[in-house]
């Protein structure tokens, strides 16, 4: 039997790979390669091809169609070698979003030459969803694919448009990308799903300069960018099911380890037992409120992340989400006013495209302001009510009335 | 930014070990529910269906007996709940608070009248401390029904001061026999009691089981908010008892009631407050108004997911107080003080949504939302309010207050 923990000592009774098996398979790929020796670009590209990226993806791209828990042991084996990694936090997006998109619509070519440079980060994706019409309601979007008429028979698009709140758009190679196709049936059905090359003429990426000061995100305006087919992902005209798969698979991992303790509230905590001189009895009472709440949604979160290991997802992830966002604007906000004048100066607000947003690291200001963005981004709380509402609790949906309305006679 | 990832799991493993190694993994115990757990929730819950419908529940708080006395002795001996905490030697079930909070959570739900809060909690939780197996084996068989003397808003924490006096014995008492007057106000699940476990001051403090029936216990019934929980006044004049423990051991055996207490309440609390969401929900898909279903509206579906929300934290919260409670953890003062704040909050929100968003309906006798409402309340003090529960915080997770002899900020 297979065991996600990597307890094994050899191979399975029924003759499966076990954890033990594949940290065998990476000591005999590091004697092979010392990453000592080659450069880390190749040693990424042979770990690829050895198929110890991502275990749980199939043979030949990059993994061995093993159960994704299996590739703890791996990554630990390599850390433990002092090998170099593919830093998965800087292609968040890539890993996250492009690569189960790219292999669950893409085709074989698409799957094979995409999804290599992708892992080793050699070609960073973001996404090009979001448009200024189109936020929460992205299936209303309008940015323009058209199809090339003449030229050779494979055909391509042209596309114009205009994208907002990318991330990592200056930086990207590649770009998931949702256009309107069909204007002229339901809003849903008209779309297609394409792969843009984010050097291709025609796109222009300029920083998006928010609240804080800075520009983590970026605007993206496509003016006649051409796009050959074969960087179509899914069918014309089902680009909302492509979508709606990429999004599925939008989220934060719960991750492999826990929250300690005062993990989201540590900085008020302290500085209220750093400084005596700043509490007050209204600030005590909601000090308390708010360590309280804080540590119960870390354990709410430790109960969601079980239910995850012994395979009962449920619903508490929007849960998560929504007290997260708002525990983290609340606590912030009571770090501002705990910290009196100093609470009236702010770091620094010089124009700057963070490479890393470490929210914990800056100024209580600075986490006010940002915390403001945790109740929009990924899904306003008021989208994720209404998800709680009618998937969870199943209330009846909505009025709608934008449903069998040809997307080019919806008012806006 | 936390978000539900729903492909990190396998096939492997079964659901016990996967999860046991889980928790494990991160230092906290589960906080799920186990299959033991479940098929035992589904046999607790049938019994109060059945005989607990919320028709039956509110003709009762109009009757002479307001505790249902069969269902309980359906509950405590034939299902064997009573006996939950008690270990097998002494005939009970030898678990633990894991699966006596999924029976907390179950009366909730039904905000059935039977003393199992009283009895099989608090009585049981101060005689396990106290080691009175005697009483231990009555209370597993079921043959008995015991009551802690304290007035129900007693917090863990800080042992009540007793307002009983021992004194001296009377000629005739058999050895170690003690008389017992005073009076106790408040009690829970005393009216159906066989045998009262008093504090009493005296030389030394010590906690005394009283016979209810004999001679010199008076206890009054009280006209109750909770109508489904009905307190009594208790007065004790030259009453016999026998010591269950002295000194020391006994206010560790009050501190060990009144902590159980307060966790196996807040799982009493998320019952209630799931049941209160649960019918309300029911209902707003089948009200219609301006022709649609009430349900439909954005309004009325955010605040639902909002207490939807409240729910699921305040569930990991109960299940860690179990968790901590069940293992001897030293974390248990804090599990307490949260899950007890947590589900005390929303046990009151859900039973107010239940009756707003009801409307008209929700307000009349008829319906059963009242019940909850009243039992969310009254709850709501026993054993420790959720803002007494949250300043205890305040040295247990070292946030102390504001010094008062510095005067104002800044001044």
């Amino acid at each position: 039997m297979l065991t996600g923990t990597g307890t094994g000592t050899g191979t399975g009774t029924d003759g499966s790979i076990t954890a033990e098996d594949l940290r065998g398979q990476v000591r005999g790929f590091l004697a092979g390669h010392d990453p000592a020796a080659i450069g880390r670009l190749e040693f990424l590209r042979a770990r690829f091809d050895a198929g110890l990226a991502w275990v749980h993806y199939p043979a030949g791209l990059g993994g061995q169609g093993l159960p994704r828990a299996l590739q703890q042991a791996v990554d630990a084996e390599f850390a433990a070698a002092g090998a170099p990694g593919n830093q998965p936090e800087r292609i968040v997006i890539g890993l996250g979003m492009a690569a189960p998109t790219i292999l669950a619509f893409g085709t074989d070519e698409q799957k094979r030459r995409w999804l290599r440079p992708l892992w080793t980060g050699e070609e960073v994706w973001c996404q090009l969803f979001s448009e200024p019409g189109a936020g929460s309601d992205l299936a209303s979007l309008a940015t323009r694919a058209v199809r090339d008429t003449g030229g050779d028979s494979t055909g391509g698009w042209t596309i114009t448009g205009q994208k907002v709140w990318t991330s990592s758009a200056h930086v990207a190679r590649w770009a998931l990308l949702v256009t309107r196709t069909d204007p002229d049936v339901p809003k849903h059905k008209g779309m297609t799903y394409f792969a843009c090359d984010m050097t291709a003429p025609g796109v222009e990426v300029r920083p998006l300069r928010q609240i804080t000061g800075e520009a983590e995100f970026n605007e993206v305006f496509l003016t006649g960018v051409p796009i050959p087919d074969s960087d179509r992902i899914g069918a014309v005209g089902e680009g909302w099911q492509v979508a709606t798969g990429t999004l599925m698979n939008e989220r934060v991992a719960i991750g492999g380890s826990a929250i300690p303790r005062e993990g989201g509230i540590a900085n008020a905590a302290a500085a209220w037992r750093e400084q005596p001189g700043l509490r007050t009895a209204g600030l005590h009472d909601r000090l308390l409120r708010l360590w309280a709440d804080t540590e119960v949604a870390r354990l709410a979160g430790e109960r969601l992340r079980q239910q995850l290991a012994v395979g009962q997802p449920g619903p508490e992830g929007s849960a998560a989400k929504l007290v997260f966002a708002r525990l983290n604007q609340e606590i912030s906000a009571f770090e501002v006013e705990l910290a009196g004048e100093a609470g009236l100066r702010y770091d620094d607000w010089t124009m700057r495209r963070p490479d890393e947003v470490n929210f914990y690291a800056r100024d209580v200001g600075y986490r006010y302001l940002r915390a403001r963005g945790n109740s929009i981004e990924g899904g306003t709380s008021e989208i994720l009510r209404n998800i709680i509402a009618e998937r969870v609790l199943r209330l009846p949906p909505e009025i709608r009335l934008d449903k069998d309305v040809p997307w080019k006679d919806l008012p806006r | 930014m936390t978000q539900a990832t729903h492909d990190t799991h396998d096939a492997s493993g079964t659901g016990a070990t996967r999860g046991t190694q889980a928790a494990a993994s991160a230092g906290l115990p589960s906080l799920l529910y186990s299959d033991t757990e479940n098929e035992l929730r589904a046999a607790v819950r049938a019994l109060l269906q059945d005989r607990a419908a919320p028709a039956a529940v509110i003709a009762r708080t109009e009757t002479a007996e307001t505790y249902d006395t069969g269902l309980w002795k359906a509950l405590a001996a034939d299902l064997g709940c009573a006996g939950l905490l008690i270990p097998e030697s002494l005939g009970g079930a030898g678990a633990s608070y894991r699966e006596a909070a999924v029976v907390a959570e179950e009366i909730g739900r039904s905000a059935g009248p039977v003393p199992y809060l009283g009895s099989a909690i608090v009585a049981t939780a101060a005689a396990l401390s106290a080691g009175d197996d005697e009483l231990l084996a009555d209370l597993a068989a079921g043959t008995a029904t015991a009551a802690l003397a304290v007035p129900f808003p007693a917090a863990p924490g800080a042992v009540p001061a007793a307002t009983v006096r021992v004194g001296a014995p009377r000629d005739g008492d058999p050895a170690g026999v003690a008389r017992l007057s005073g009076t106790v106000t408040g009690l829970i699940d005393a009216l159906p009691a066989d045998v009262l476990l008093v504090p009493a001051d005296g030389v030394p403090y010590g906690l005394y089981a009283v016979s209810a029936a004999s001679p010199g216990v008076t206890l009054t019934p009280v006209v109750s908010l909770d109508m489904t929980r009905q307190l009594s006044d208790l007065t004790l004049d030259g009453a016999a008892g026998r010591p269950a423990a002295t000194g020391q051991a006994a206010e560790r055996a009050v501190g060990a009631a009144l902590t159980a207490g307060a966790a196996m309440l807040a799982s009493e609390q998320l019952g209630l407050a799931e049941r209160c969401l649960e019918m309300t929900v029911a209902y707003l898909k089948e009200r219609r108004q301006f022709a649609r279903p009430v349900g439909s509206f954005q309004a009325l579906k955010h605040r639902l997911a909002d207490l939807w929300v409240g729910v699921t934290q305040a569930r990991a919260a109960a299940r860690y107080a179990a968790a901590c409670l069940a293992a001897g953890d030293p974390d248990v003062p804090v599990a307490v003080a949260l899950a007890k704040a947590a589900c005390g909050d929303v046990a009151i929100w859900a039973s107010q949504e239940c009756i707003q968003l009801h409307g008209g309906i929700g307000f009349t006798w008829e319906h059963p939302a009242h019940l909850y409402l009243k039992r969310a309340k009254s709850a709501s003090i026993g054993f420790g309010t959720s803002g007494s529960h949250r300043a205890s915080l305040a040295w247990l997770a070292d946030l102390p207050a504001p010094d008062a002899a510095a005067g104002p900020r800044g001044g």
